[in-house]
């Protein structure tokens, strides 16, 4: 079947986790790996795998972008390079997936929003945070229910797994994470905790996500979309867990989570960056879907045309 | 060892630590009414916030009487001579709030983090030092890394900026040994102008003899609370440990009678429970929890009818941190759980 070709932009965990995803797609094929450091591991481990790499960024890629017909992006460097990036390749038609905190694009959580990004013609689409994916979608499956007048969530994440990147940045992380709880979530107010524990063995992700409704909550109709969309979750991170919950104290609906990775590249308990990349690569296989089906649609107008 | 003519400076927890008994409850007016009499009696430095710092109003940490800014506008115009300052937990408190407290005129920010992840203070104390604040650096759960551990990650701190940094037994943990070895190793470590500071629980009856423990180490600056109002069995009681300083000759500035009846008039009348050493706050103690865990320990005792003594050891056992308050409920659960099944 044919595939829509696709390049990763940083090396690093999160870029090799993704590519390890992306080696599995049925409509995705991982083409180029970039990179800025000629003696990077990561690089050399995307040439082991067959892909082609260039050290010299994003402008070592661009000449070849036509010839080797890529269509989509995934950026997992940083917020300050994600802008120059993403506007180059965008130029050339690139649908760019912006793993880091820039959010040059809309918000994209898979199972609340990605449908609307679809036929947009947006160019660029952000996946907030980890703490946002994991969250998101529950603070969404309670407002889908009922009108949302406070959303927060905590995340708590073991020290092992949070990057220099989002220690320089925790700021950026907290407020794009509360806004997002806002716009993609559906909540009136969002707020964001994030709070790192460096207990050994490393803990595995959990997210506590609290909801106040503006009026009594509808118990029944609650716990119904919480576990439709916990089952929407589990079919790109199968170790997404409902633990206790939901549990409903006048208008406070709490809901306790556990996210555990695939251990692709990065270890299981690391749970916070494998829903970063599986929640890109599945972002990335739906653009692709319809690209596909678009690709038909043009064969088949061509077809009609030529038989005219 | 003699600590005659020792010059140190106490920092008043009561209107901040103070909000975790109160459940961040207390009124602007008491606010206003405890920190004038402060000043009146000499503390330097006063701390007012939500019990979670700058940003804690939330559902997990609960909602206060009024909003930081609130407090800071109505405390620190009426201050003559103590600075005010503000507590921001990176991961709860932003920028945003960081500029607001500066706007209401705060002299202090104090940047605390867990005792091993300091590197993500590097945003907020760059800025406060940017802004001309007194810039603290505050090692929570201190008890939970050796002090190789601490020196390291304070050094990070100083590098970003911070003028002074503590070592904090937020879960009252710690034995006057215990802060003899951090606070030693730090005043080896760090340039002789930064300062080093201690902040205590009462949970073991430590309050006092650790923070004298800290000042004979080498600190100069010592967290108390009016009243003992604090976390857990509160902090280190500040009319007790001034009592103790003029005995040994700490100067602290502070006036003891003043503040006794401040302690005695003001603060401990406001309590809504006594603020004392009983078997949850020693928990707290002897497991090495939060001391904040406390009354949410105690409320999900009513509500799942789990001891809030076991699910307090339990987050001792689960080695959790500073923050992690929604795990009460999560732990209690698991417990309520466990119970049904071997019932």
């Amino acid at each position: 079947m044919n595939k829509i070709k696709c390049a990763l932009i940083g090396p690093g965990n999160i870029g090799t986790d993704l590519l390890y995803k992306l080696q599995r797609s049925a409509v995705l094929e991982p083409v180029w790996m970039v990179g800025i450091d000629p003696t990077s591991e990561g690089l050399a481990r995307a040439r082991a795998l067959g892909l082609k790499t260039t050290d010299e960024g994003v402008d070592g890629l661009l000449p070849h972008v036509e010839a080797d017909g890529i269509r989509i992006a995934f950026d997992s460097t940083s917020a300050y390079v994600h802008a120059e990036n993403s506007r180059k390749l965008v130029a050339l038609g690139v649908l760019m997936i912006d793993l880091t905190p820039a959010a040059i694009g809309p918000y994209c959580i898979p199972p609340v929003n990605l449908g609307q990004q679809l036929g947009s013609g947006v160019g660029n689409v952000n996946m907030v945070t980890c703490g946002g994916q994991a969250t998101i979608p529950m603070v969404a499956a309670v407002s889908r229910v009922q009108a949302v007048d406070y959303g927060e969530i905590i995340a708590t994440v073991s020290s092992k797994s949070v990057g220099p990147g989002t220690r320089k940045n925790i700021d950026e992380f907290t407020r794009t994470t509360a806004r997002a709880v806002e716009q993609v979530g559906g909540a009136k107010r969002g707020k964001a905790i994030i709070i790192i524990n460096p207990a050994e063995p490393p803990l595995v992700m959990r997210d506590t996500i609290h909801c106040l409704t503006v009026d009594e909550p509808d118990q029944k109709a609650i716990i119904e979309s919480v576990l439709s969309m916990v089952a929407e979750v589990q079919q790109y991170v199968p170790g997404y867990r409902l633990k206790n919950g939901p549990v409903f104290d006048g208008r406070r609906v709490s809901i306790f989570m556990e996210v555990e990775g695939l251990g692709d590249y990065l270890p299981k308990y690391g749970g916070n960056l494998d829903i970063m990349t599986a929640a890109a690569a599945r972002t990335g296989e739906v653009f692709a879907q319809e690209m596909l089906a678009g690709q038909l649609k043009a064969a088949a107008v061509n077809l009609t045309e030529a038989l005219a | 060892m003699s600590l005659q003519g020792r010059q140190i400076k106490v920092h008043d927890m009561s209107l901040r630590d103070g909000m975790h008994p109160k459940r961040h409850q207390i009124s602007i007016e008491q606010m206003k009414t405890i920190a004038t009499a402060l000043d009146e009696a000499g503390v330097p430095l006063i701390e007012v916030t939500h019990g979670d710092g700058l940003g804690g109003n939330s559902v997990n940490y609960g909602f206060a009487a009024a909003t930081d800014e609130q407090y800071l506008r109505a405390v620190v115009p009426l201050m003559k001579k103590a600075k005010v300052s503000a507590l921001l937990i990176p991961g709860i408190g932003t920028v945003d709030e960081l500029r607001m407290a500066r706007d209401c005129g705060i002299g202090c920010i104090r940047v605390a983090t867990h005792c091993t992840e300091a590197d993500v203070s590097e945003q907020y104390i760059a800025l406060g030092r940017k802004m001309g604040l007194d810039t603290v650096g505050f090692l929570m759960m201190s008890h939970m890394a050796d002090a190789n551990k601490i020196v390291e990650q304070a050094l990070l701190m100083e590098s970003y900026g911070a003028n002074c940094i503590y070592t904090t037994d937020s879960a009252g943990y710690m034995l006057p040994e215990d802060v003899t070895a951090r606070v030693a190793a730090l005043r080896d470590a760090l340039k002789p102008e930064t300062e080093i500071g201690f902040h205590g629980h009462h949970n073991l009856a430590m309050g006092v003899a650790n923070s004298i423990a800290a000042v004979a180490a080498g600190a100069s600056r010592i967290d108390t609370a009016c009243g003992g109002m604090g976390a857990g069995a509160g902090n280190t009681p500040m009319e007790v440990f001034i009592a103790v300083c003029e005995r040994m000759g700490i100067k602290t500035g502070v006036d003891l009678f003043k503040v006794m009846d401040v302690a005695e008039d003001l603060v401990t009348p406001i309590m809504d429970f006594p603020v004392r050493i009983d078997r949850n706050s020693l928990t707290l103690g002897y497991a090495g929890a939060y001391s904040s865990f406390l009354l949410f320990a105690k409320r999900a005792q009513a509500k799942y009818g789990v001891p809030a003594r076991d699910i307090l050891m339990e987050m001792g056992r689960r080695k959790t941190v500073g923050g992690q308050e929604d795990m009460i409920e999560d732990v209690a659960l698991d417990l309520q759980r466990a119970r049904a099944q071997t019932a």
